[in-house]
């Protein structure tokens, strides 16, 4: 059970050896300060499989499962937190297609993703909601051959630059939002459709975050994804698997900045002897490795779960509540073993730093995740 | 009863500040922020409004204030949620030095213009191979005749970009012992030798300018020399311990501020929505996070006193200064937990405090040092 299977130790190694190659740290610092997407990092990424690893083959994935991906994401973040978090989000929300869709949808739109000629997007918060899709304002109504979309979505991810965005709507207000939303799949050019972009970011700032607005936004019946009535479901279980991914990033982001720990500890002289040789500093690296540990420990045992279909909210909410406090706290101890370094731009763990309180953020906080477990640890009360 | 007495002279001098504050420095933050550094200009007004400098007396321009005009002006420095305008660096940390150990003819010379916001200061100990350990330092002052000649580099300098004078600390190398080999002197923007290095990017402080500075065959005259030859060390330790207590006042402060803004967030209800702070489990984070605020207040506000008194407080402040700016950074977390995805967005304010607070347990001697200076004090 503790072993790698021979593939996929191959892909953790083709993973950290294209990271090695092509992820550029000066060029990252740059893309971080300005918001850019890594488009031509993405296109090798994708030439080269690391990009929905874990759709079919006949739809140009892997046909690999997210236990692959998890290593990806965890090799990629490792070599550069920002770079790392966005390639794995490339195809986001995609998975909704792998998951739900007919046929005929992950036919027309999950090649383009996997072969790098499309990013995809997510449009399922309100605003001032977060994460509780309970309550949907965004209407999708029936007419004529299709659906027409109402309502305004806020923290797209790859928000203007993605080809289609998968979008959760509300189509029976009569039975709530739990059973009467649904999932539609929305290309970025359709009439009635506007992007703005939220603006400067904390951290993950190679990924867009914009508000969508739709105004009478017409899409055809097929564009449905999955079953009507079924969109509540369907993003919780779309959520746990991006919970996943957001532990094996925060994973990478925490081996990155203890990396780059390692490497300055080792270097750096401080009254007369090197930064390592203090106690305190071996104590803080046991921690450190400790939290790291469970974080590993965590992920790959509920991504492996995944790979066998047994797929658990509550384990993926644990694997991330851990791994993303993992990827802050260690992230944080490599910004004061560095000192006044750790807090310039060049020394990179100030970006792990943002980009691990990201991974804290999105997809639902230690709140929202911890009353996921609890429920599934205490169940019902009679 | 109040642990710090301010009196109505103090209350004033608040309500001043704040209107000052509110009417010609927040509207400009944001763009402060963007351009990485704030104008002279601005340091002109506070000075010209009386806001730089309260210690110092009205026979150089000040109105001779006691500490507690220090705690207001960090207080409501704090409340501006931008930490470029390093006005505590100056009035509390770098000017100092040449007030209490310049002599006539120095202090004559400068502090007028450090009041008036004409003169804006650095201060220069940190170097790349010398950070906490600072008797390891390698710059060199070498004295000759009338001139004292410096060669070096300094590194993380505040206000490294915009100083008018900076007070460097240097090495005698004819002196073994570095804890008294290294003096310090004052060296005048324009001098030649003395050139500004890169303005350093950085996570936060945004509208501050933290560069490094060189000095290569830098000649200034001897009479440039604060105190006596070799005392330089001394002089840093005695006045680290109110660098370290200003950062602890900032810290509480700071703290306040984002915990006003969490809770602010929680208690809202956008669109008739179940405030966050109706939930049982946030309500008790937020009490434990206004807890920790509570204790560091009291904390600071203790010191604050003692140091008034004069009294011995080592340990006390380092203690302060490693806890408070710890508890600072858990409060900036703690509260961005709440926004969620919208803590995503720099449009929220506590994303930038996030950043900012994050150097205080770093700057002025990291909390790693504050510890082992506590230890060594206590005995340990």
């Amino acid at each position: 059970m503790f072993e790698l299977t021979k593939p996929q130790k191959q892909i953790q190694k083709a993973a950290k050896s294209f990271a090695k190659g092509e992820f550029d740290k000066e060029l990252a610092q740059d893309m971080d300060k300005k918001h850019e997407f890594p488009f031509k990092i993405w296109t090798k990424a994708s030439d080269l499989g690391f990009v929905g690893i874990h759709f079919a083959e006949k739809h140009s994935g892997g046909g690999m499962g997210l236990l692959e991906n998890t290593l990806i994401a965890e090799e990629f973040c490792r070599r550069d937190s920002t770079i790392g978090m966005a390639l794995t989000n490339a195809g986001f929300a995609a998975e909704c297609l792998v998951r739900f869709a007919d046929e005929e949808l992950q036919n027309r739109f999950l090649p383009p993703v996997a072969e790098g000629q499309m990013l995809s997007g997510g449009a399922f918060t309100e605003p001032g909601k977060g994460t509780d899709i309970s309550n949907l304002k965004t209407s999708a109504v029936r007419q004529n051959n299709g659906w027409v979309l109402n309502g305004t979505k806020v923290c797209l991810v790859n928000g203007g630059v993605a080809g289609f965005y998968v979008v959760l709507c509300c189509t029976d207000p009569d039975v709530g939002a739990t059973k009467g939303s649904s999932m539609f799949l929305v290309e970025t050019d359709r009439s009635g459709l506007t992007i703005k972009n939220s603006g400067d970011k904390l951290g993950a700032r190679m990924i867009a975050s914009a508000e969508i607005t739709f105004e009478d936004v017409s899409v055809p019946t097929t564009h449905l994804i999955g079953k009507q009535g079924r969109g509540y479901d369907q993003t919780q279980q779309f959520y746990t698997e991006c919970r996943l991914q957001i532990a094996a990033q925060s994973l990478g982001i925490a081996l990155g900045a203890y990396d780059r720990a390692t490497e300055y500890v080792k270097g750096r002289e401080q009254f007369g002897k090197k930064i390592a040789q203090f106690q305190i500093t071996r104590h803080k690296f046991a921690d450190m490795a400790t939290k790291i540990e469970m974080a590993r420990l965590l992920t790959y045992k509920t991504a492996w779960d995944f790979n066998k279909e047994r797929k658990s909210a509550h384990a993926a909410a644990m694997a991330k509540i851990v791994s993303a406090r993992a990827a802050y706290e260690v992230a944080d101890e490599a910004i004061q073993l560095h000192g006044g370094y750790g807090y310039m731009t060049e020394y990179d763990v100030e970006r792990f730093y943002r980009d691990a309180k990201i991974a804290e953020l999105f997809c639902g906080n230690k709140e929202t995740l911890k009353d996921i477990i609890g429920k599934a640890a205490i169940g019902k009360i009679r | 009863m109040e642990i710090l007495q301010f009196t109505e002279k103090h209350h004033n001098f608040r309500r001043r500040l704040r209107a000052f504050l509110a009417e010609s420095v927040i509207p400009h933050v944001d763009q402060w922020e963007k351009e990485k550094i704030e104008p002279k200009q601005i340091w002109y007004k506070m000075g010209q409004n009386g806001f730089l400098c309260t210690e110092i007396g009205p026979e150089y321009g000040g109105i001779g204030g006691d500490f507690l005009y220090t705690v207001i002006i960090a207080e409501e420095m704090a409340a501006t949620n931008h930490t470029g305008l390093a006005v505590g660096l100056h009035s509390d940390v770098v000017v100092p030095y040449i007030n209490s150990f310049g002599n006539a003819e120095q202090k004559q010379k400068y502090l007028p213009g450090c009041v008036s916001g004409d003169i804006i200061t650095a201060v220069a100990m940190t170097e790349p191979n010398a950070g906490s350990d600072l008797a390891g330092m390698t710059t060199t002052a070498v004295e000759e005749g009338d001139e004292v000649v410096i060669n070096g580099s300094k590194t993380f300098i505040s206000n490294g970009i915009i100083s008018d004078l900076v007070v460097i600390a240097a090495k005698d190398p004819a002196v073994e012992n570095p804890y008294q080999a290294i003096s310090l002197y004052l060296v005048e923007d324009g001098t030649k030798g003395f050139e500004r290095g890169r303005h350093l990017e950085k996570m936060g402080w945004w509208s501050q300018d933290t560069a490094e500075l060189f000095f290569i065959k830098c000649r200034i005259p001897v009479a440039n020399r604060l105190g006596d030859k070799g005392t330089g060390f001394l002089m840093l330790m005695q006045k680290l311990q109110q660098e370290r207590l200003v950062t602890s006042i900032g810290a509480v402060t700071a703290a306040e501020k984002i915990l006003e803004w969490a809770l602010e967030y929680c208690k809202s209800s956008p669109d008739g929505a179940k405030p966050v702070s109706k939930y049982q489990a946030n309500q008790f984070t937020l009490v434990e996070m206004a807890t920790e605020v509570k204790i560091g207040r009291t904390f600071m506000e203790k010191l604050v006193a003692d140091h008034m008194e004069g009294k011995d407080i080592v340990i006390e402040t380092s203690m302060a200064k490693y806890w408070t700016t710890a508890m600072a950074k858990r409060i900036a977390n703690r509260s961005l937990d709440f926004f969620g995805d919208a803590g995503i967005l720099e449009t929220c304010p506590v994303a930038r405090a996030f950043r900012d607070v994050r150097v205080m347990s770093i700057f002025a001697g990291t909390n790693e040092i504050m510890k082992s200076i506590a230890g060594k004090f206590m005995g340990l």
